[in-house]
């Protein structure tokens, strides 16, 4: 079986379906995918980690035509407000890259990708974001 | 109430492309215009500070004055991003209000090239011979690109989508309109890096970069530098008739980094920390968003200049796409917004920008601004920012006669 490592600590992809957990902030509640020294809200010590939603709506986007040598263009970029706390950043897949198409998306859910093997064929899994189905049997 | 500080000697480099030129020589000729203009020399001056990011390790402010005049003098060099030039000049005001100088230098330059706002190379700390997680995120490759878009153009893209989304009567034509302004608002410039008016299709046609801001919506990089002097009250009314005449007073100096937000690590928040400055700058000038008779704000892309008409409450709260559609800030509207032909024309040498945009609009409350001038221009502001993130927002004034 090839060997998987997620492209970031805070992506889980050994626990059944991949989701993403945030540090949590004991006093504020503040989320965050980074590690922190501190509460970012007031400075307070304690983190818990929290199992965050694999669904969310679509808050931003761009189509990014141009990028860093190695990076295959073009290709949809958005915000996402998961559902129930957690803004986080994706691709998005399973669609037209089109502006007017990008821009009709409103409900997505997480999914993942293989973003690069090493020299032991080691896969970094990484995640993006697909059209929510909408239960009219476009699944 | 704290003594006013004023600028009495201000300069700036053409913007291009200068490769028969280095650092110090684009330095060094902003410094020393600037001392001309206030009439004053380097043994005047009690203190400097000087911006740079390229170089910000290098000592810049010290190899400055090796060029201009070793006097002694003590030197803060800083580096805070887009916002490198205007944390430059504040760190000069608080020298003066603390009362350690009577008469400081403010200088920003920078020597890029044409090296772009895009990454160069996604392999800078990564191996591929064995992932193994690293930084903050335990990431094992970089990220940029491949957990969505991470570049700036695309970074301030996003911002400018999510205003369109949180506001009605923003599409792709609002940010296009604001690129045609300053590209048409440079060719009085003769400082402009480019001088070429487009019109509103040809930009509408140019090269996508990152939806929606295209090619003519990108601000060039290049070569710069921008200087100003500036001196305290007591010293002001020690100079000559001609010195005081020309004297611009900075009513406001702010500088705010960013608050915490809950989607700050997805995509930076970098309307939260301009309102604050905006807000702290027209309550220490004492004066409104209708007062001001020209803003230089901080077009890296045609995106942001739309976003902080709202930041900087030069527009209704969600109306900056009418603002724009009914031409308020072209050189001829309501609220001129960046006639020296902004960052997307004028150009953007990180450092020098901030100083750049503050030197434009004391050569309009001198009326010396030539053919851009913006006729008995009296209030004006100057605005930066740096992704990471950090602004700055100084109002200045012309003297009263």
């Amino acid at each position: 079986m090839t060997a998987r490592i997620p492209i970031v600590d805070y992506l889980v992809i050994d626990d059944g379906d991949p989701y993403l957990v945030a540090h949590e902030a004991e006093d504020s509640g503040a989320l965050s995918f980074t590690r922190r020294n501190a509460d970012p809200v007031n400075g307070t010590p304690g983190f818990i980690p929290r199992r965050l939603e694999t669904t969310g709506t679509v808050r931003a986007f761009t189509v990014v035509h141009r990028d860093a040598p190695g990076i295959e263009v073009p290709y949809a970029s958005v915000i996402v407000a998961l559902d129930g706390g957690g803004v986080v950043r994706g691709r998005l897949t399973g669609t037209s890259r089109h502006p007017r198409n990008v821009a009709t998306i409103k409900r997505v859910r997480l999914t993942t990708f293989v973003a690069g093997v090493d020299d032991h064929g080691t896969e970094a899994i990484a995640y993006a974001f697909e059209p929510e189905p909408t239960g009219d049997g476009d699944d | 109430m704290t003594d006013p500080v004023w600028l009495v000697g201000a300069a700036m480099t053409p913007f291009g492309r200068f490769p028969d030129q280095d650092l110090l020589d684009l330095g060094s000729t902003a410094a020393l215009g600037a001392l001309s203009d206030a009439a004053v020399s380097i043994r005047d001056v009690d203190v400097l500070a000087a911006g740079n990011v390229f170089q910000a390790a290098s000592g810049v402010g010290q190899r400055l004055l090796q060029q201009i005049g070793q006097t002694g003098i003590p030197v803060f060099n800083v580096v805070n991003a887009c916002a490198t030039g205007a944390t430059a000049l504040r760190t000069a005001i608080l020298a003066i209000r603390a009362g350690e100088a009577d008469i400081a230098l403010a200088v920003g330059m920078e020597q890029m090239g044409k090296l772009g706002l895009l990454p160069t190379s996604m392999d800078e700390g990564w191996s591929n011979e064995t992932f193994e997680p690293a930084g903050r995120d335990g990431s094992v490759i970089d990220t940029g690109g491949i957990l969505g878009a991470a570049a700036m153009p695309a970074v301030f893209a996003t911002a400018g989508i999510e205003y369109a989304y949180q506001h009605g009567g923003v599409h792709f034509e609002q940010f296009a309109k604001v690129a045609e302004k300053n590209h048409a608002h440079s060719t009085l410039n003769p400082l402009a890096q480019y001088r070429k008016q487009f019109t509103y299709d040809e930009i509408h046609a140019a090269p996508m970069i990152a939806f929606p801001n295209n090619m003519l919506m990108c601000a060039p990089t290049g070569d710069g530098a921008a200087a100003a002097v500036i001196v305290s009250s007591e010293r002001l009314a020690s100079m000559s008739d001609d010195q005081q005449a020309r004297a611009v007073k900075i009513s406001a100096s702010v500088l705010t980094s960013d608050p915490w937000s809950d989607a700050g690590e997805a995509l930076p928040d970098f309307n939260t920390l301009t309102r604050n400055a905006a807000v702290a700058a027209y309550e220490q000038a004492g004066v409104s968003p209708s007062d001001l008779d020209l803003v230089e704000l901080h077009d890296c892309f045609a995106t942001a200049e739309l976003l902080h008409y709202d930041n900087l409450m030069l527009c209704a709260p969600g109306e900056a796409g009418r603002f724009i559609d009914e031409r308020h800030p072209w050189r001829d509207g309501s609220m001129p917004v960046n006639v020296s032909g902004g960052l997307l024309s004028k150009g953007h040498p990180i450092a020098a920008t901030g100083i750049a945009g503050i030197y434009e609009i004391a050569m309009h409350l001198r009326g010396e601004a030539g053919e851009r001038q913006i006729t008995n221009a009296s209030v004006g502001l100057a605005h930066v920012l740096g992704l990471g993130s950090s602004c700055g927002v100084h109002i200045l004034e012309r003297r009263a006669a």
